[in-house]
């Protein structure tokens, strides 16, 4: 296993943006702008050392057509989509292209609104306001969407079903997830859910599609945020104490739930041990783990494909509290996309928090010694996973 | 829960039917005389689902139809306690969608009917029945195995 990135890159600046009304005031392109600059500031750096730039979001040329709004002209460009994970993949390719001297400064952001988009609409409520197109050959038209599947919940219901059915893995373990994830977000005063919650209101929650209950499922709010990367060299000047990039790694085996190969394993079970690979650290190393939290049974698939726990032991693992305050693996410490915030594609929020947790910047929610933190993220239905490896000055 | 029983009803516009492509489109023309058609790449000897151009393992173009044997297997399973959009044809109940493993070793998406949806269980076995689309062909459904004739 190479470690060719490891410590040649780090975080130097980041924001982001979340209200407990689940709304923003800003919108689109201003949104995006607030949090760069926040982002460039934080960083002690300005848009004119910009010379890389990733974005997922647009119909395509995302990171061109962005490029052209802020009037930056970039040497190193990504418009790569794979979904939640987007924002882990750019954190892989920007420190590739640091290291091999593409680009010196890059910087990443993402802005969504969906609920006071709903609201500026005047369509709030009812079903179908959502709808899932995509450009070019769409095999989903055709094999899935007939057959009535919630998306995306329908894609992580299948995936719990089997897990139960394969490990016994109980509707109460799920929901503890979600239990300890909301144990954080009572110190987080901008999630959109503060308050504590116990496993039977969770299992009291409305069934969205079994096994998962509402209380399963991801939020639908406002958000945005924005990193700013550079080399380890220049980083060392900044303003901030850097959070370097140990490792990274990504893997996808599938977009349509119906072709994943095994329900139960994701392609984190690859990209986690190649990203703990490149940077020398095993799971025990770990003092925090940002795992997208789209709904329980995806945080409960990263605690195993990681290898925090054996597979199938995920359900026992979280049960004994291993993941909420207090245990060995805190995670998801803003209170994730479960009760913070989730605005779509949630990925780059896992990288905020962990760069903040490390530089100790979390308030009431610190980690106390925390060197080493790991933001994995997940796009598509447990589609693409990508494994993001982040430590300290001591842990370079 | 009555919808996908293979009796040929009204089907409500607002379904969601399935768009046919060049690649698929035996395997839709098959569908209306309820024959499910698996591509099969006759140098790898395995099924292909979903359809495609070409084999996913060597690439070869030179694929041929197959009819499935019908039976198959519960992977996974979701009672959908809301209709999801674009409407399936029951909107008036929760309804089972479910991965299925075919005998042949392939997994497709579909849903379960005539019986419960609470019912339906991880490795049920099942076997194929029609739910009919507004244009003569029809959809592929499965029901509990007991049930088949």
């Amino acid at each position: 296993m190479t470690n060719g990135l490891r410590g040649q890159a780090a975080f130097v600046g980041v924001a982001d943006a979340a209200s407990p009304t689940g709304e923003l005031e800003l919108t689109g392109r201003a949104l995006e702008a607030a949090m760069i600059k926040e982002a460039l500031d934080d960083a002690g750096l300005s848009l004119a050392d910009v010379d890389g730039l990733c974005y997922a979001g647009g119909m395509g040329m995302g990171s061109v057509s962005l490029a052209e709004f802020l009037r930056i002209r970039p040497t190193f460009t990504d418009s790569t989509m794979t979904g939640g994970s987007s924002f882990e993949v750019f954190v892989e390719h920007a420190a590739a292209a640091i290291a091999f001297g593409l680009a010196d400064v890059v910087v990443s952001v993402y802005a969504s609104t969906p609920r006071s988009d709903r609201r500026r609409r005047g369509i709030e409520g009812g079903p179908g306001r959502r709808r899932w197109q995509m450009p070019g050959p769409n095999p989903m038209l055709e094999w899935e969407l007939p057959y009535g599947l919630r998306q995306p919940m329908g894609a992580y219901a299948l995936a719990a079903s089997r897990h139960m059915a394969v490990y016994g893995t109980t509707a109460e373990q799920l929901a503890q997830i979600a239990v300890s994830t909301r144990q954080w977000a009572t110190m987080n005063p901008r999630a959109r859910f503060q308050d504590p919650i116990t496993v039977d209101d969770v299992l009291d929650s409305p069934m969205e599609a079994s096994p998962l209950h509402r209380l399963d499922c991801c939020l639908v709010t406002d958000g945005a945020g924005a990193f700013v990367m550079t080399s380890a060299e220049r980083a060392s000047g900044l303003r901030k104490p850097p959070v370097y990039v140990l490792g990274t790694a990504t893997c996808h085996d599938h977009q349509m739930i119906s072709q994943m190969p095994d329900l139960t394993t994701t392609a984190g079970a690859v990209s986690g041990p190649r990203a703990f690979g490149m940077a020398g650290i095993k799971p025990g190393d770990v003092n925090l783990l940002m795992g997208y939290d789209s709904f329980t049974i995806t945080q409960l698939l990263h605690l195993e494909d990681l290898g925090f726990c054996a597979k199938g032991e995920g359900g026992p693992f979280v049960e004994e509290g291993n993941i909420g305050p207090g245990g060995p693996l805190p995670t998801n410490t803003n209170g994730g996309g479960l009760s913070y915030t989730h605005p779509g594609m949630y990925g780059i929020f896992l990288i905020v928090e962990a760069v903040r947790q490390l530089r100790g910047e979390c308030g009431p929610r610190q980690i106390p010694n925390s060197y080493v933190a790991v933001a994995h993220g997940s796009g598509g239905v447990l589609s693409c996973m990508s494994t993001v490896v982040l430590g300290t000055e001591e842990a370079r | 829960m009555s919808p996908g029983s293979g009796e040929s009803v009204d089907m409500p516009a607002r379904r969601m039917e399935p768009p046919v492509t060049p690649v698929t489109e035996p395997f839709w023309a098959a569908t209306r005389r309820r024959e499910f058609l698996l591509q099969w790449c006759r140098r790898c000897d395995e099924p292909i689902f979903y359809p495609r151009e070409v084999c996913p393992r060597c690439l070869e173009a030179q694929l041929e139809w197959r009819p499935a044997s019908g039976r198959g297997t519960v992977n996974a399973v979701s009672v959908q306690h809301r209709p999801a959009m674009p409407l399936p044809a029951f909107t008036d109940g929760p309804y089972v969608v479910a991965l299925v493993e075919l005998a042949e070793g392939v997994c497709v998406m579909s849903n379960v009917t005539g019986t419960p949806p609470d019912e339906v269980t991880v490795g049920m076995p099942v076997t194929l029945t029609w739910e009919a689309l507004s244009d003569g062909r029809n959809l592929p459904q499965f029901q509990p195995a007991r049930a088949a004739p």
